[in-house]
């Protein structure tokens, strides 16, 4: 899924200056299971809105609400109604639905709740994990189901580098926690699964054209259009 | 046993702390009480095995949400007591008072004011 | 006497049978030319080639290809280092091209330290590809007069002898020799490696090369790095990752007054190139004083290296 992260009030409370009505919205998809942004998040974040308010002594109107999804247009449109009673949204969804808001209410402004950081897994209640970075092209059948691209600090194709110390990437003193050799992982699973042979060749280049690199992604699927 | 405490705070039952969530305790100042405290288990204690030590986190975030819209975060406070012990609820139930009292209205004069109130869950 | 394949000055001392001497040297962080022709000027005549780090450590200097010309231009012999980090597949062979313009004949494949390690933490990096594919694009450019487009290059084919580095103390110790034959099978036809201070565990990994029969295949250059003193021996220890310094070390600096200190590390580095003259495999040595660059003649002189043989 996609884990975000809470941005500081101070941050959210800047972009509020001058609004008086403000809609808190949030995301039942993924930022409600990394507990970013769902109701309970635009909830809490309402309320917080709403009691600086008070200390302040405004009037603004502060509500809060929550969508099924902010990356389904049929969701969205649960709001047309709505938006005229706003002058500001701060949506808790990840960086797509602010921008789908943003796309279908274009007079609003739109402003982001969260820090969207990565594709990921809940490692245990309240520890989340990033595996994937999108590259557009799955190579993990070549790689022990342990991606490179992601898991190596540099993204290499043939790893590891000098750096890898028992286990753990050359960045661990950096980062300040142990962060695992991406590299260590596949050598430890190929070696696991009797596939030790594929690391005789040298991995050709990764072709970006599928990623960030190529531009604005899509896809097109002509047997699921209507 | 009549025990004394100020009648200015209003007591909310819960059956245990681990069910007050952060939001509960930031509706608490939004419907104008001017400090809150929560009274769970001794550490330890709980019926629930961890419940009061999950309220202890939340109050801990709740008071950091507090302290950057400017609220002083003295105002939201965790005891951990056993049911046995109504005098020492009774004691915290002042020392929070006093404390309030101290920091004054949480909403100030142009604003609503309230006489000085504190919410005990 | 092997034959070579390019003009390079260090493909022909190895070829000779001689043990090839190269050294290092880091390009300054501002844009004065005369630190590297400084240090140049120190060393030139005690090694066969001088490396020119690229941005080591991610900090920012002068760029290594710059610097190479430099020292190109006085009429020495450099080996230009190429990270993979900074630049993508496009100004990697570009700069490759450039430095074919002026004559440069070695080149040391990297994929680099990562860019937390530097003094711009916060930048992006590359890593479009990494060492290993490095070496296979300046073999293609060489032998196969191809760019990774396709693109022939009828002349003006860059001619030069590629290197790589190895480090036999990484982890897992297992997959090194592997991955050693991978880049030998990209095209590496030099290894410096990681600087020794764990003797018992380089011998193993040349052990282990050898049954594989790679040290007939690539020169194995040992690379060593003179202790200042015990504070660096313990640095490098705690703090630079993938370096393996053993107690033994540590407490011989320590055992000897500070101001010794200095000398018992060059010392140490002179055992060390007796011991691994030696070791079956090793071709040569990359002496990397770390900005103690005046040290190097000494070491180079002590150890018996000099003269340097004259090829041509
Ligand atoms: S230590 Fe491992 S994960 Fe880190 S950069 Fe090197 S190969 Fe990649």
């Amino acid at each position: 899924m996609i884990m975000a992260k809470a941005k500081p009030l101070e941050e959210i409370l800047s972009y509020l200056e001058g609004f008086q009505r403000i809609l808190v919205l949030g995301c039942n998809g993924c930022v409600a299971v990394c507990e970013a942004g769902g109701l309970k998040e635009a909830e809490v974040l309402a309320s917080a809105l709403r009691i600086q308010n008070m200390q302040a002594g405004d009037r603004r109107d502060i509500q809060e609400l929550s969508l099924t999804r902010q990356c389904d247009k049929e969701y969205l449109a649960e709001l047309k109604d709505k938006m005229d009673n706003y002058d500001a949204v701060v949506s808790l969804a990840c960086g797509a639905g602010v921008q789908f808001m943003a796309e279908m209410y274009t007079e609003k402004p739109i402003f982001p709740g969260v820090d969207t950081c990565f594709i990921g897994v809940t490692e245990e209640q309240g520890v989340w994990t990033e595996r994937c970075q999108a590259c557009g092209q799955c190579i993990l059948a070549e790689t022990g189901g342990i991606c490179p691209i992601m898991r190596c600090a540099k993204r290499m194709m043939n790893g590891p580098c000098g750096g890898s110390e028992k286990g753990k990437c050359e960045i661990s003193v950096l980062v300040g926690r142990d962060v695992d050799c991406g590299w260590h992982l596949i050598f430890e699973r190929l070696k696991k699964l009797g596939q030790i042979g594929r690391f005789a060749e040298p991995a050709l280049d990764k072709d970006w054209t599928l990623s960030r690199d190529g531009g604005p992604r899509l896809i097109i699927r002509e047997d699921v259009r209507p | 046993m009549r025990l004394s405490y100020p009648t200015n705070i209003r007591i909310i039952k819960v059956p245990c702390t681990g069910r007050v969530a952060i939001i509960h305790l930031l509706k608490a100042f939004e419907k104008g009480a001017d400090g809150v405290f929560v009274a769970g288990c001794l550490e330890g204690d709980c019926h629930y095995q961890s419940g009061n030590l999950r309220a202890k986190k939340r109050v801990a975030y709740a008071r950091r949400l507090l302290a950057s819209i400017g609220v002083d975060p003295e105002r939201l406070a965790m005891y951990n007591l056993s049911a046995g012990m109504g005098p020492r609820f009774a004691e915290i139930a002042r020392e929070m008072t006093a404390k309030i009292r101290e920091l004054g209205p949480f909403l100030q004069p142009s604003g609503r004011t309230a006489a000085p109130q504190a919410t005990a869950a | 006497m092997k034959e070579t394949i390019t003009p390079s000055r260090l493909e022909k001392i190895l070829a000779a049978g001689h043990w090839a001497v190269t050294s290092e040297c880091g390009p300054p962080r501002d844009g004065r030319p005369e630190i590297i022709e400084k240090k140049a000027d120190l060393i030139g005549d005690y090694v066969d080639a001088i490396n020119v780090t690229d941005n080591q450590t991610a900090v920012v200097r002068q760029c290594s290809l710059a610097a190479c010309i430099r020292i190109k231009l006085k009429g020495l012999e450099p080996v230009l280092q190429m990270v993979t980090r900074d630049r993508n597949r496009i100004a990697l062979q570009s700069d490759l091209l450039g430095a074919a313009s002026y004559g440069i004949h070695n080149v040391l494949c990297l994929t680099g330290d990562h860019q937390r390690f530097g003094d711009h933490a916060s930048s992006t990096n590359v890593f479009d590809m990494d060492s290993t594919r490095l070496i296979q694009t300046v073999k293609m450019m060489r032998d196969d007069g191809r760019l990774l487009s396709g693109h022939e290059m009828h002349e003006g084919r860059p001619q030069m002898f590629i290197g790589a580095a190895e480090n036999p103390f990484a982890d897992p110790f297992e997959i090194r020799v592997m991955r050693l034959a991978k880049k030998v099978k990209a095209g590496a036809q030099f290894i410096q490696t990681q600087c020794i201070y764990n003797m018992p565990k380089f011998k193993l990994w040349m052990k282990l090369l050898r049954d594989e029969g790679l040290h007939e295949k690539v020169a194995i250059l040992a690379g060593l790095t003179p202790m200042k003193n015990v504070g660096m021996a313990k640095y490098m220890k705690n703090r630079v990752p993938g370096i393996d310094v053993p107690d033994d070390i540590i407490k011989r600096l320590a055992g000897v007054p500070k101001e010794k200190q200095a000398d018992e590390g060059i010392q140490i580095c002179l055992e060390q190139i007796e011991e691994l003259k030696q070791e079956e495999g090793i071709r040569g040595f990359h002496v990397m004083a770390i900005e103690w660059e005046e040290k190097v003649p000494e070491i180079v002189e002590r150890a018996g290296l000099y003269p340097r043989p004259s090829v041509n």
